[in-house]
């Protein structure tokens, strides 16, 4: 079982990791829509007040002058909530910023049901779908702030053309290890388990320990895996876990249809057909309410899966 | 044939009609594209290219070099044209245009290498943003180098160029220039009917921007107008050049139908005619 060192959220990673980048790295600069300390980027703007532009409630121009700082020789990080940034700039994103394949990190904040009390417009469960589809993308969902803090020094410093990173608002577990190398494109295996795979995102793979601990306790070995990166996809592992496992259950805060279970979908129907399970919003739009008690009415809390597990290797 | 840089209108008034020339070759020989816009623009184009644009076709990465974003993108041919005669690549490529391996595409495509094109543009509202970027980038490096933003006069009815003109004045871009093709057409018909601009200078200096309203087809006052705003305003400038759609062919001057439309072969050596025409 994985130790949770205390909750904090992982747009709070996702803060910190642009700040230790910005430290070593003098091409980053920031970009700003409003709602800086709120997506946590006022930890750079703080720290390089020179280096941050704020362009005010302005999505679609953020994201265009983003490419034209990028085009010259800087290294711009956008963040703003999930919903704006993949959804409202989501032209800008494909045309200006993919098309001309240009290095800017996105931060696609408050994304999932989690956002809570907000309710469904500020829930981004939409959002992986469009961005995995773009052509030159690459889509990361790291599972908590340690996580966070990494793939977006990783983002910054390693890529060389678009991200879209993609983390939430509300205080989640922070387990991870930092000393154990993450790599962007390759999934990690986070518990062992041979009688199906659970292939869980962001803060669902928290979740989805979770869930196997209760499967454990019923003879149920499930294999959890942290699939951090929607594209590129680690297909290698969807495919070994189908052979090894046979049957597969995707967990995600996302609309069913084109998120990861979407993706894992893709590969399994094509390369090595397995049942698959895919848990996430079925086609309908979020709500307010507390995140605990929004994961538990839509199936996302550890209990629920655990739940839908047990159905899932009944049911076949 | 490639020209050279000059600053005598005469010679201007020369390239301006072999840019037509060649704009008129190539969507004929493409047999689709955007007719009307990338005539009326020849005459600016000629004066960007070869009078006012800091550049070196002979090193297109040039790191001071101004820099050049179409937002317009379907008018691709006059900018393919003024690179080839600039000496970015040769002229006979201009034949390839829209075709299938091109790297003239329909819309300008940065990923098909074409040398001289600083980005892929094509969906409207979207260079102005991308201009702010880089004269943002060069103001905070401190470099000399300008930027230059074709957009449309039917392009501004996208709310997104106006996020970027309240951005550009708020960041006192006084390296930015745009110029707005004000040929008063789009697809639909005249924009006063389509969707009205008036009072167009005054909401451009509402968003803090230095205006200059100029004719589009007089290059001594393209010349004059196309300098950066001056400081210590550190304003961006916007020029609106009046300008006539299809500018040089006269028969189909003004007539919004030559927006979307690429000449037949027949209709082409007609154009080159009347073309030829107004010239001498």
């Amino acid at each position: 079982m994985y130790l949770n060192r205390g909750n904090k959220a992982t747009k709070t990673g996702f803060g910190e990791g642009v700040l230790e980048a910005a430290r070593k790295n003098p091409q980053v600069v920031g970009i700003g829509a409003d709602i800086t300390a709120s997506v946590g980027m006022n930890l750079f703007a703080d720290q390089f007040p020179d280096r941050f532009f704020s362009l005010g409630i302005a999505e679609q121009n953020c994201v265009g002058v983003a490419c034209g700082l990028a085009m010259t020789d800087n290294i711009p990080v956008f963040s703003t909530y999930a919903v704006f940034a993949a959804l409202r700039a989501a032209d800008q994103i494909r045309v200006s910023l993919c098309y001309n394949n240009l290095h800017v990190v996105i931060g696609g904040a408050h994304a999932g049901i989690s956002v809570g009390p907000d309710g469904a417009t500020h829930q981004a469960l939409e959002d992986i779908a469009i961005m995995r589809v773009l052509p030159n993308m690459t889509v990361l969902s790291p599972c908590d702030a340690t996580q966070a803090r990494i793939m977006t020094i990783q983002a910054i410093n390693q890529c060389t053309a678009p991200v879209y990173i993609r983390f939430g608002r509300e205080p989640v577990p922070d387990f991870t290890n930092d000393s154990v190398p993450v790599e962007i494109g390759k999934a990690r295996l986070m518990n062992p388990g041979n009688d199906l795979t659970i292939i869980a995102t962001g803060h669902m793979v928290w979740e989805a320990l979770a869930a196997a601990e209760i499967l454990k306790e019923k003879g149920v070995g499930a294999r959890v895996i942290n699939m951090h990166t929607i594209k590129p996809l680690d297909q290698d592992i969807i495919i070994q876990s189908a052979g090894e496992t046979g049957r597969i259950i995707t967990v995600e805060e996302h609309q069913m249809t084109g998120g990861l279970g979407g993706a894992v979908a893709e590969v399994l129907s094509q390369q090595h057909p397995v049942p698959l399970q895919i848990i996430g919003m079925p086609d309908h739009f979020g709500e307010s309410g507390k995140p605990a008690e929004l994961l538990e009415k839509y199936g996302l809390s550890a209990q629920k899966i655990a739940e839908s597990t047990t159905h899932f290797l009944i049911s076949r | 044939m490639i020209f050279h840089k000059c600053d005598r209108t005469e010679e201007l008034k020369v390239i301006a009609a072999e840019i037509r020339r060649q704009v008129i070759l190539s969507l004929a020989e493409a047999g689709s594209g955007h007719l009307g816009g990338s005539l009326d623009l020849a005459d600016i184009f000629a004066v960007l290219w070869f009078h006012t644009l800091q550049h070196d076709p002979h090193n297109p990465h040039w790191e001071e070099r101004d820099r050049l974003i179409l937002s317009i993108g379907h008018v691709a041919p006059v900018l393919y044209a003024s690179l080839a005669l600039s000496g970015y690549f040769p002229v006979e490529e201009l034949a390839t245009l829209r075709k299938l391996g091109s790297r003239l595409q329909g819309h300008p495509g940065k990923d098909h290498g074409l040398p001289g094109l600083e980005a892929s543009t094509g969906s409207l509202g979207q260079g102005l943003s991308l201009s702010v970027g880089l004269a943002l980038g060069a103001k905070i490096s401190h470099k000399e180098c300008k930027t230059f933003c074709i957009l449309g006069d039917g392009e501004l009815q996208e709310g997104s160029v106006w996020e970027a003109a309240m951005s550009a004045a708020h960041h006192q871009l006084g390296n930015l220039v745009a110029v707005v093709d004000r040929n008063g057409v789009q697809i639909d018909g005249t924009t006063s009917h389509v969707m009205k601009l008036e009072p167009l200078a005054d909401k451009w200096k509402a968003f803090g921007w230095q205006v200059v309203e100029c004719d589009g087809h007089d290059h001594q006052a393209l010349m004059e107008a196309l300098c950066p705003a001056r400081e210590p305003h550190q304003q961006p400038k916007v020029i609106i050049a009046r300008t006539v759609m299809g500018k040089g062919v006269a028969s189909i001057e003004g007539d919004y139908r030559w927006h979307g439309r690429a000449p037949s072969k027949e209709e082409a050596e007609k154009f080159l005619e009347e073309l030829q025409h107004v010239s001498q």
